[in-house]
């Protein structure tokens, strides 16, 4: 009994220690990305266009637009159909081979690589649909990829409303759609959102597939149509880390990470804050 | 009065049940466009000199090759590499999280750590560029720091969130019973663990390491930055490597639409998809059969 006390407590301290270094490597990447980059953070950076022949002068306004305008397009596109999407796979559909092909499909998206969904669009919405490189061929892109991230988080939020709200709705005689509409959505339509808002700002950071359907490193000006091309932080970040020639590059790519990270994170405490309060008034 | 309402609810339901068939959809039109162009790419190139071939170099003068058998070897070399490291600190990080530590703690760590995957891959990919291949540089010698080794670290951090935070759903679903009875037999809480609920849940931990092993067959950017793009046959994980991701990033922007170099990259793009869909598959039918064997 005490060599298994002994086998214990060894393992136990291994695994507190992994669990340890888990959070520490997260500390780790936030808290260098704020070091590194917090330097050139100053309002010309965060509010000029970008000048190409010297960096240093420029700031990444037009990146920030352009992430934010993409990330705008992607929330139109997919919040609806996969909100619509998760309301039937819960509410309506019927344990059949239809329901059973729609999850597989859904669980498979999500397994798809960025890089695949990059090339698709390519084909697809740039070249086949005729969009060219586009801030819409980008969002149609990005919106496919986040479609299942966005029907998973809100099937989980219509999971959350008691069965008990829907029977009651029947007993009183009310069809299908008008317990749904009265009865279920009121009480699931702010955590499908703050779902849906959180997949599309991992959205914000994808890099790859946008490569290949619009982004770009430089323009002269702010997209005004959606047919425009645009500029986007993890594009511009990339480019700067890799294939820019400016002595300070490095020193601009942690800055524009440090943007693209404090944005995102922004997003996500917002809605950590939004939903705690959320939760605080529901009863059951 | 009836009859309207009954044909409404028809409508609605109808609507609901179309726009959820776009998923579908989504995915069947990406295998088609991914297939219908790939496959052009065989007219011209043989299979085996495509996937046995070493070297992959279209754009040579005169004869180009169309090997990707050292781009298939890149991505597999980063999928083991980023697993031997993220598979034992993932399911220490799941068991420290679901048995041992306090609520309290479990609060604050989880959210940390799911916080990780909210991290854009481009971000790491630029501290492995900055921090992490100097000091794998520095620490072993080499010229530079920009290879299998590096990229595996990264991608590693990449799908930990993943693993962590599925095998502990799978941990805290095991019903309690398990634990009661092994506790109750004279168990300590360790045997109890290795004995009951790591052997309970072991395949839905197998799952969430398939899961983990599709992203990182499928991680694009901080590989594409860290992994050094040789194309030349690895031999050991110092050496720069070039997954078949990084392959597609890399090249298609500079090629000619429709050219035989074009429809090459689709071809590597629909081995990708065809790899990650049977690794995601797997996960699915294994996960399916935890469900119906627990209920959770």
């Amino acid at each position: 009994m005490v060599t298994e006390n002994i086998r214990q407590n060894t393992y136990f301290i291994l695994f507190r220690i992994a669990a340890f270094l888990s959070v520490v490597i997260l500390l780790f990447v936030l808290l260098y990305v704020i070091k590194e980059g917090i330097g050139v953070i100053n309002i010309n950076f965060l509010t000029s266009m970008w000048s190409h022949r010297d960096i240093t002068q420029g700031g990444i306004f037009p990146a920030i637009i352009g992430t934010i305008l993409l990330a705008i397009g992607v929330s139109i596109i997919s919040i609806p159909l996969g909100i619509c999407t998760a309301i039937y796979l819960n509410e309506y559909a019927k344990e059949n081979m239809f329901t059973r092909t729609i999850k597989l499909a859904i669980r498979n998206l999500a397994g798809v690589p960025s890089i695949v969904y990059g090339i698709f669009g390519m084909a697809f919405f740039v070249l086949f649909l005729n969009l060219g490189g586009s801030l819409i061929a980008a969002s149609l892109t990005l919106g496919c990829m986040t479609l299942p991230w966005i029907i998973t988080a809100s099937e989980e939020a219509l999971k959350s409303v008691p069965y008990s709200f829907r029977e009651g709705s029947y007993a009183l005689g009310a069809t299908k759609w008008e317990t749904v509409r009265k009865n279920v959505l009121p009480h699931s339509f702010s955590g499908m959102i703050t779902g849906s808002i959180l997949g599309v700002s991992r959205a914000m950071g994808e890099t790859a597939p946008i490569i290949m359907v619009g982004a770009t490193f430089f323009m002269g000006y702010l997209p005004t149509s959606p047919f425009d091309k645009f500029m986007a932080l993890p594009y511009h970040l990339f480019i700067l880390a890799t294939q820019h020639s400016s002595p300070s590059a490095g020193e601009y790519a942690m800055g524009t990470a440090l943007v693209l990270i404090a944005l995102i994170f922004i997003l996500n405490l917002g809605i950590f804050i939004l939903r705690y309060n959320l939760r605080k008034r529901k009863e059951w | 009065m009836q009859n309207p309402r009954k044909f409404r609810e028809k409508i609605i339901e109808r609507s609901f049940s179309s726009v959820s068939a776009i998923s579908l959809l989504i995915l069947i039109s990406i295998f088609i466009f991914l297939f219908i162009t790939g496959i052009k790419a065989f007219t011209q190139i043989s299979l085996s000199d495509f996937f046995l071939g070493n070297v992959w170099n279209p754009t040579a003068y005169g004869e180009p090759t169309w090997g990707i058998l050292s781009l298939i070897v890149g991505t597999l070399m980063i999928a083991i590499g980023s697993l031997i490291i993220a598979i034992p600190l993932g399911l220490a990080s799941a068991i420290y999280l679901s048995e041992i530590a306090r609520p309290e703690i479990r609060e604050i760590v989880k959210p940390a750590i799911e916080m990780i995957a909210g991290v854009p891959s481009v971000v790491l990919g630029l501290i492995g560029i900055v921090f992490l291949s100097p000091l794998i540089a520095n620490i072993f010698g080499l010229s530079n720091g920009l290879n299998a080794l590096t990229s595996s670290i990264i991608v590693a951090i990449m799908i930990l969130p993943t693993i962590i935070s599925i095998s502990e759903d799978v941990l805290t679903s095991l019903p309690k019973d398990f634990r009661e009875a092994s506790l109750a037999l004279g168990a300590t809480k360790w045997q109890m663990i290795k004995m009951t609920l790591l052997p309970a849940g072991l395949s839905g931990i197998v799952a969430a390491i398939m899961l983990g092993l599709g992203r990182a067959v499928g991680e694009t950017m901080a590989v594409l930055m860290v992994a050094g793009n040789s194309i030349a046959m690895p031999a050991s994980f110092f050496d720069p490597i070039r997954p078949m991701t990084a392959n597609i990033a890399i090249e298609i922007n500079e090629v000619v639409k429709g050219s035989l170099h074009y429809e090459a990259l689709f071809a590597i793009g629909l081995v990708l998809f065809v790899m990650t869909f049977a690794v995601n598959l797997i996960s699915d039918i294994i996960i399916e059969r935890q469900v119906r064997k627990y209920k959770w």
